[in-house]
């Protein structure tokens, strides 16, 4: 169950650690790669954080480095070991949502998030498990099978992008790619104790990104440390043509935004919000972290969102409503699984269709017509929670329920924002929005599997950031009883990363949490 | 508005959203998405009168591009992933359609 050596140089090293032992050729790309990948064929059976790991891949690129080390001198990545979510696509490289619909699918481009990694010279070392097309709030909904959290193998690591966020806990790599739509990079980092940031709407390019909700959808990175998050925050942020939603607004040295100073900063805790539904002990840790920001010069203020206790009905008819419209596209002609129909053979390289209709289908097996094709396809290359929200969100937008369901889901989100604004620029304005990141610490693989409402109370506190297209960072602020982590959710301005993650690096300073070794890594 | 949706208000839900559902299923999302929109309801009991939608938090789309022809996705590539492709015709083949 324990895996070794602990001295190895994923344990001891952070992003900016690696990328100097790298430029300075104290260590070569290769034995960094090579630690990462042992790390991984020892420890990540026991967790199933990765769908695919693509060692010989890894191996070249870390060699191809090591050959020219003139070129990556500068270079704010070089020689980093990179791990991410398995809906990022990447050119010859499987990516699968963690869907049965994408399970032998091969892109054939990458994406921009991907792209620029390369160029900054991180080393993709795989691809890491999720929910299913990124629906859910505990990976549990992955059709490979759950990902266990190393805090509490029994638990889970939080979702959607639990894969990732225990990759980085676990020092599989030392920086990991999630996406979030509803709070899918900043949950699962605040269950495996590890710093998770969603950036503003159209800070990251999304070309490339397999789509969930497009109005929602952020990339961003997880890492140990709130530094190693705002130097890789900086590599992938930036407008890109392929990506219409992408902001042309100029990105900033994060990491000199990272002052240690928040003397005069105006936090706002909405206490209205987060005084009914929070576990104890995350209450606890929660209010002692900003018992520090205060001793460290911050004031804080209380704000009032009133209509953010409506967030998750909202969330869950607009997000469900835009999922119902972006899976569309999955009908078994073009890419990716088809029921047995059709000619029955695998024509292309990639593409899998059974060579013959299936038996026990409901409507019988005989040979079928487009249409049937179409829905024995997507019933059979769908997992539940991906066909329950399919079905809100085309109920929701079906002709009758439009303006009662979505229109008005629409006009709450308005409300929503406005709340954030007022918040942000009104009469008494604050600089960031501190809460708890989730409810309560991780739970029981299993615990609320059952019961999908029960499971969607787990995003209360990110959904409305998403909602309102804000910056949010999950910073971890200490563990319960029970040795789980806790974390501290801090939302801000538009395009205000740099105040968010200044805020969160000077909290952080004060802290040993980022230092704490799950105990699947101990002896 | 249904807190219970019927076997058929569930069967026809998945026709529109193209998806073959078996009996287990629709007796369980008529159950969930009944149990969902419930939920949901307090949502409709909020005054929006006058509030506009938001369907989009973009503030300002990037500039258009100039319209120019460049080389997009190779064709043996984007049949590459294809359940049934026909690679030497360049085509996608599905069910027959027609007669």
């Amino acid at each position: 169950m324990t895996a070794e050596p602990d001295d190895s140089i994923a344990v001891v090293a952070t992003v900016r650690d690696v990328r100097d032992l790298v430029r300075s050729r104290a260590r070569s790309a290769v034995e960094v790669c090579r630690d990462a990948l042992s790390r991984i064929a020892a420890v990540d059976p026991h967790l199933h954080a990765f769908n695919t790991v693509v060692a010989d891949r890894a191996l070249a690129r870390a060699e191809s480095i090591d050959r020219d080390p003139d070129r990556w001198r500068d270079a704010p990545l070089a020689g980093v070991p990179v791990a991410l979510k398995d809906n990022l696509c990447t050119r010859d490289v499987r990516t699968t949502a963690s869907s049965r619909m994408l399970e032998s699918f091969v892109p054939p481009y990458d994406a921009t998030v991907v792209s620029r990694l390369e160029a900054a010279g991180a080393v993709i070392v795989g691809k890491t498990n999720c929910d299913e097309f990124a629906m859910g709030s505990s990976n549990e909904n992955s059709a490979f099978g759950p990902v266990h959290n190393p805090w509490a193998l029994d638990r889970t690591p939080g979702g959607t992008s639990g894969g990732s966020a225990t990759a980085v806990a676990a020092r599989l790599t030392p920086v990991a790619l999630g996406s979030d739509t509803g709070g899918s990079i900043r949950q699962p980092a605040a269950m495996c104790g590890v710093v998770g940031l969603k950036p503003t709407y159209g800070r990251v390019s999304r070309y490339g990104l397999i789509a969930h909700a497009s109005s929602l959808d952020q990339i961003g990175p997880l890492g140990r440390t709130v530094h190693d998050v705002a130097l890789t925050l900086g590599v992938l942020a930036g407008p890109d043509p392929a990506d219409a939603t992408s902001a042309l607004e100029p990105v900033p040295d994060y990491t000199a935004a990272l002052t240690g100073d928040v003397r005069g900063a105006r936090i706002g805790v909405p206490r209205a919000l987060v005084e009914q539904g929070v576990d104890a002990e995350v209450s606890r840790a929660v209010n002692l972290a900003l018992d520090a920001l205060k001793w460290r010069g911050a004031t804080l203020v209380d704000v009032d969102l009133p209509h953010a206790r409506y967030a998750i009905p909202v969330y869950y008819l607009v997000s469900t409503a835009e999922a119902s419209s972006n899976l569309a596209r999955y009908d078994g002609v073009r890419y990716g699984f088809r029921a047995g129909a059709g000619r029955g053979t695998a024509n292309g390289t990639h593409g899998t269709a059974e060579a013959v209709p299936y038996e026990g289908a409901p409507y019988g097996a005989a040979p079928c017509d487009l249409k049937s094709m179409y829905a024995k396809t997507r019933a059979r290359g769908f997992g539940p929670e991906v066909k329950r929200r399919i079905m809100l969100g085309t109920y929701v937008l079906s002709a009758g329920y439009y303006d009662a369901y979505y229109l008005k889901a629409q006009q709450v989100r308005t409300l929503i924002l406005r709340d954030y604004e007022h918040a942000f620029t009104g009469t008494d304005p604050v600089d960031v929005i501190a809460m708890p990141t989730s409810p309560t610490a991780a739970f029981r693989i299993g615990e609320r599997a059952a019961d999908p409402l029960q499971m969607y109370l787990a995003d209360v506190f990110t959904v409305s950031a998403s909602l309102a297209g804000l910056p949010a960072i999950s910073v971890p602020c200490g563990f319960t009883a029970d040795r789980l982590p806790v974390g501290l959710q801090l939302t801000g301005r538009r395009f205000d990363e740099a105040t968010l993650l200044r805020v969160a690096d000077a909290y952080e300073r004060d802290t040993g949490w980022s230092k704490q070794l799950p105990p699947i890594l101990s002896r | 508005m249904p807190s219970r949706f019927t076997r058929d208000e569930v069967a026809a839900i998945a026709v529109l959203a193209s998806l073959e559902l078996d009996a287990s299923e629709i007796e369980l999302f008529a159950r969930q998405l009944g149990d969902i929109l419930a939920y949901a309801d307090q949502v409709r009991q909020i005054d929006t009168t006058g509030v506009p939608p938001t369907a989009s938090v973009v503030a300002r789309l990037a500039a258009d591009r100039p319209d120019e022809v460049r080389p997009s996705l190779d064709r043996d590539d984007a049949l590459a992933n294809a359940p049934d492709g026909a690679l030497d015709a360049g085509f996608f083949r599905v069910p027959r359609v027609i007669g």
